[in-house]
């Protein structure tokens, strides 16, 4: 197998890729929240996206300073084309899986 | 809108995240908390905005953000670990000398510290082996006798059958025992001597025995009994012992029902070979048994749910409800539970409280150790910095080039790492090497210490601790040259330099005359006890239980024994000499006052007793069978005669008991019969031949022991031929009474020569650098017309002053600590003046034949060889 990444680690490098040039910090964090209203700590947010740029599924770049956030850069996140072969790789995995799956069963409402 | 400023997220959590935090990721990430406060602030306000920052901050401290802790690991790029272990090597090969002195002397210190470790771990697990460890109490009493508030854990055989009746719900087991006895286990022609317990059914799941064969369940019958494997295996050999049929002295017949593993030394019950079944005991028991003849022992364990404490205070009156009214208001007696988890360390009991016990000598020894351990530090830390100049080429160079300082920390670190490593492993040779004297000394069984991986791994631990701590300031201070003045060849260390190292030196002499003097002491004490007069002679007097069977033809058999030839006189007493503890109350006299609980030490005896051990009547007369009323006639030792008030006591009458009147017969000089530390207690003699089951034999002085004891088992197994014939010399069973003290005597005698080798051996480092440093000077000294003594003198000087000053401070501190320990004893050696010089001047003479080995050779040196040399 190629990609592995979590399902925690394919929400984030999802929202990076929907930010497009937005990706920074606490902008992923707003969004997964109102998308997905899923609450992540900084600390674990911070650490999935060290962890995938060392992985090489993104890069980041370091933004403007402003007066605003004490004066800190923002540091910006993009998808690199490795990360979208993995969220392409991760899909067809899934997709793969759920053609597998056989229609027959009860208690699934398949739609 | 007037904009507000903005608030600002708190300092602390920020400082806090940028301690921690990889320095890489810092800025942005600090934005967007910061960035994320804000948002908070406006949506859930500032308090709540704070508090989640803090969350946040907490949070980010994770793999993968926080700072990593070496730029590299040196494990996996190791060129400079393996560089520092390289030239650590060659320090070590290039001065053999102070090598060996740093390793020695740390393995010494490290030696102390296992030993002392394996002996606290010892302590601290006794019991422990019993599952139910924080459950078990025993239930002890506490009496108000003579002013005095007595603890005592004899119990009456009631006490189990009154908690059962009105506290059974506090309770899961419990049982009467005895006490430990000795007894013949017999099985068919085999005999052998094994101690062990009657208990009650409770008992065995208690303890929680480990039952390898037959069960546990069983003893509430009477003729059923439990047995060690050991005590199996030396009756039966490799036959099944379940169901075979034994007799334990007695005629009975039991049935081995179980066997038991053997519990280890350090159980207080390691002495249980047998548990045999309490309703036999119970009925070898006189009938009139009761509430006032505490000769057994109470063992409780708790139910799951009870507090020791709350039972402890439930149970209080007991023994107050039960006894009449009379008795009991005057001696005030309250039951308690004292834990199984203090029956070893804390069980000194002062006016009916704990006040301390083995657990002092846990402090003492840890102490101890840690300043020995202290002591070798030192020797490292000295020898380190003395040889700072050595190498402050080498440091110079190094930062010349660009060596950081906390690289070189990192090279003196491995390096004391390796000497600690070193010194660690000859520490555990040492510790082997020494363990069998030290099981002697500490009366301990350790063995397989070493197979313990607990014992290893804070053996490591404390390894790299002990590395650490000596080599901190050593690492600091040379880490801390100027480059540009070490190269130049001026550096600074005068008399500045060495404060530091004379501080530490004086430090070691203090603890070392410290415990010299601490020793001295201990074993004065002794000496001063030992040569206490004892009022009787102990010379050749044996003794040794006796069945009924010999007690029922005593007149028959004590004939026989005069007869045998050997034999000077026999006597018949209740205990032993050495060993007067039983106590009665109840007495009576005139002009008693009425507010006194009283209390005497009572011996029980036949009319020889006094004369066989050669007891001195200072008053009146001794018993005769010519008197038949001495039946009822009371012989007193001089303390008595204090403590009833009589100026003339011959011929005084004594009540005891309802109605017994007994008069005074003599009055027998103090004998030592108890502890030798305090003072003679009370005591009164009188005959009685029932209940006396000890026979003391004074051999003739002329005569060969060797010969004379076995024709003197003859005549015991004449009479009693099951009952091995297991007798004592009383001056030997004397002496016993001062093993705990010559233990600790030894013990610390042993830990002094320790810390005297340690300090010396540092001392002799010092001195051969200070005359190494000073070889030119020494030279020029020389040449110009110096003669040897006065270059040793220059040389020594110094280092006496500091072992003189060293004595001044160990001398009130000894002082203070001595006094105390004595206090412990009522009888005790006065200090002496004398003692504190005389430690003081071993000191200086030990210092000074080390000092002088080395001095002398530098001041004898000729002066060309030190002074052709150019650097």
């Amino acid at each position: 197998m190629k990609y592995r990444i979590g399902e925690f680690e394919e929400i984030v490098l999802l929202t990076v890729g929907i930010l497009e040039d937005e990706a920074y910090g606490v902008n992923i964090k707003n969004d997964i929240k109102d998308r997905l209203d899923r609450k992540v700590s900084v600390g674990a947010l911070q650490a999935a996206l060290r962890r995938m740029e060392k992985k090489g599924y993104l890069t980041s770049q370091q933004g403007e300073t402003s007066s605003k956030r004490g004066g800190r850069p923002k540091l910006y996140f993009r998808l690199t084309a490795l990360g979208h072969n993995a969220l392409v790789f991760s899909r067809e995995t899934r997709n793969r899986l759920w053609d597998a799956m056989p229609p027959s069963l009860p208690h699934l409402k398949l739609s | 809108m007037v904009e507000r400023p903005t608030p600002a997220p708190p300092k602390f959590a920020l400082k806090i995240f940028s301690w921690f935090c990889n320095p890489a990721y810092h800025p942005d990430i600090e934005g967007d908390l910061i960035e994320h406060f804000e948002d908070n602030v406006e949506e859930k306000g500032l308090k709540q905005a704070r508090r989640l920052f803090f969350l946040d901050v907490l949070l980010l401290f994770r793999p993968g953000i926080v700072r990593p802790l070496l730029r590299r690991n040196p494990f996996k790029h190791p060129t400079m670990l393996q560089h520092h272990f390289k030239i650590s090597w060659r320090q070590l090969v290039k001065n053999k000398g102070y090598s060996f002195l740093n390793i020695s002397g740390l393995a010494m210190g490290m030696a102390v510290v296992v030993l002392i470790s394996l002996w606290v771990w010892d302590e601290l697990s006794y019991n422990r082996n019993h599952e139910n460890y924080d459950r078990i109490a025993r239930v002890m009493i506490n009496q108000a006798i003579d002013g005095d508030i007595q603890t005592s854990w004899s119990s009456p055989k009631q006490f189990a059958p009154a908690l059962r009746e009105s506290y059974a719900s506090h309770f899961k087991y419990i049982s009467t025992t005895s006490h430990f006895s000795g007894r013949a286990l017999i099985v068919g022609d085999k005999t052998i001597g094994r101690t062990g317990m009657f208990v009650e059914a409770d008992m065995p799941a208690m303890l929680s025995l480990n039952i390898l064969k037959g069960t546990s369940a069983g003893l509430e019958d009477p003729y059923s009994v439990l047995i060690s494997a050991a005590t199996a295996e030396a009756l039966f050999d490799e036959e099944n012992p379940i169901n075979q049929t034994i007799k334990l002295t007695t005629d009975e017949l039991l049935t081995v029902i179980g066997v038991y593993e053997d519990l280890p030394d350090n159980s207080s019950f390691s002495n249980a070979h047998f548990f045999g079944s309490w309703k036999l005991y119970e009925q070898w028991q006189p009938d009139w048994v009761g509430w006032g003849n505490r000769w057994f022992r109470t063992y409780v364990q708790l139910a799951d749910n009870a507090d020791l404490a709350k039972v402890s205070t439930t149970i209080k009156d007991v023994t107050l409800n039960n006894l009449s009214e009379k008795e009991g208001a005057r001696l005030n007696p309250e039951i308690f539970l004292h834990p199984m988890s203090k029956w070893h360390l804390h069980s000194d009991f002062k006016q009916g409280k704990i006040v301390g016990g083995r657990i002092k000598f846990i402090w003492l020894y840890g102490t101890i150790g840690l300043f020995v351990l202290i002591l070798a530090c030192i020797n490292f830390i000295n020898l380190s910095t003395a040889r700072s100049e050595k190498r402050a080429k080498e440091i110079g160079v190094r930062k010349a080039l660009g060596s950081r300082r906390f690289q070189l920390v990192n090279q003196f670190l491995s390096e004391a790492l390796m000497i600690t490593g070193l010194a660690f492993c000859f520490s555990i040779l040492l510790v082997a090497l020494l363990m069998p004297f030290f099981n002697e000394v500490s009366g301990k069984e350790i063995s397989d210490w070493w197979s313990n991986p607990v014992f290893w791994l804070l053996g490591f631990g404390f390894t790299i601790v002990t590395g650490i701590l000596a080599s901190i300031y050593p690492a600091l201070y040379l880490s801390s040259f100027r480059p540009v003045q070490v190269l130049k060849g001026s550096t600074q260390m005068g008399k500045k330099a060495s404060i530091p190292r004379k501080l530490m030196v004086t430090l070691q002499f203090t603890v070392a005359i410290t415990l010299i003097i601490g020793t001295m002491v201990v074993y004065q004490q002794i000496q001063f006890a030992k040569s206490r007069p004892l009022g009787y002679d102990q010379s050749n007097l044996v003794s040794t239980y006796i069945s009924d069977k010999i007690s029922e033809k005593y007149p028959v058999f004590r004939d026989k024994l005069l007869q045998s030839g050997f034999v000077e006189e026999v006597g018949k007493s209740e205990t032993f000499i050495t060993q007067t503890y039983t106590n009665n109350s109840g007495f009576n006299w005139e002009g008693k006052d009425p507010g006194l609980t009283e209390q005497f030490f009572t011996m029980r005896m036949s009319h020889e007793f006094g004369k066989t051990i050669g007891w001195e009547i200072v008053q009146g007369r001794d018993f005769s069978k010519e008197f038949a009323s001495d039946s009822l006639g009371f012989v007193i030792n001089e303390t008595a005669a204090e403590y009833l008030g009589f100026d003339d006591p011959i011929g005084k009458q004594i009540q005891w008991g309802e109605n017994e009147n007994y008069h005074i017969i003599g009055v027998v000089k103090d004998m030592i019969t108890q502890s030798p530390y305090q003072p003679v207690k009370q005591m009164i003699y009188f005959l009685d031949y029932d209940r006396s089951d000890v026979v003391t034999l004074k051999l003739k002085s002329d005569t060969d022991i060797a010969e004379a004891l076995p024709a003197i088992e003859t005549v015991f197994k004449e009479f009693d031929p099951v009952r091995p014939f297991d007798f004592q010399f009383m001056d030997e069973n004397y002496l016993t009474k001062f093993r705990g003290e010559e233990r600790i005597g030894k013990l610390a005698g042993f830990f002094t020569v320790l810390a005297i080798l340690i300090s010396c051996l540092g001392l002799f480092g010092m001195i051969a650098f200070v005359a190494e440093r000073r070889t030119k000077e020494i030279g020029i000294r020389k040449v110009l017309g110096a003669s040897v003594f006065g270059l040793w003198q220059l040389l020594t000087k110094e280092f006496m002053v500091l072992v003189v000053i060293a004595g001044l401070l160990a001398i009130p501190l000894s002082y203070n600590y001595m006094s105390k320990w004595l206090d412990n004893y009522e009888y005790h050696v006065p200090l002496s003046v004398w003692l504190f010089l005389l430690a003081m001047l071993g000191a200086l003479m030990i210092t000074l034949i080390t000092i002088s080995l080395q001095a002398l050779r530098v001041a004898k040196a000729n002066p060309v060889q030190s002074l052709r040399t150019d650097s």
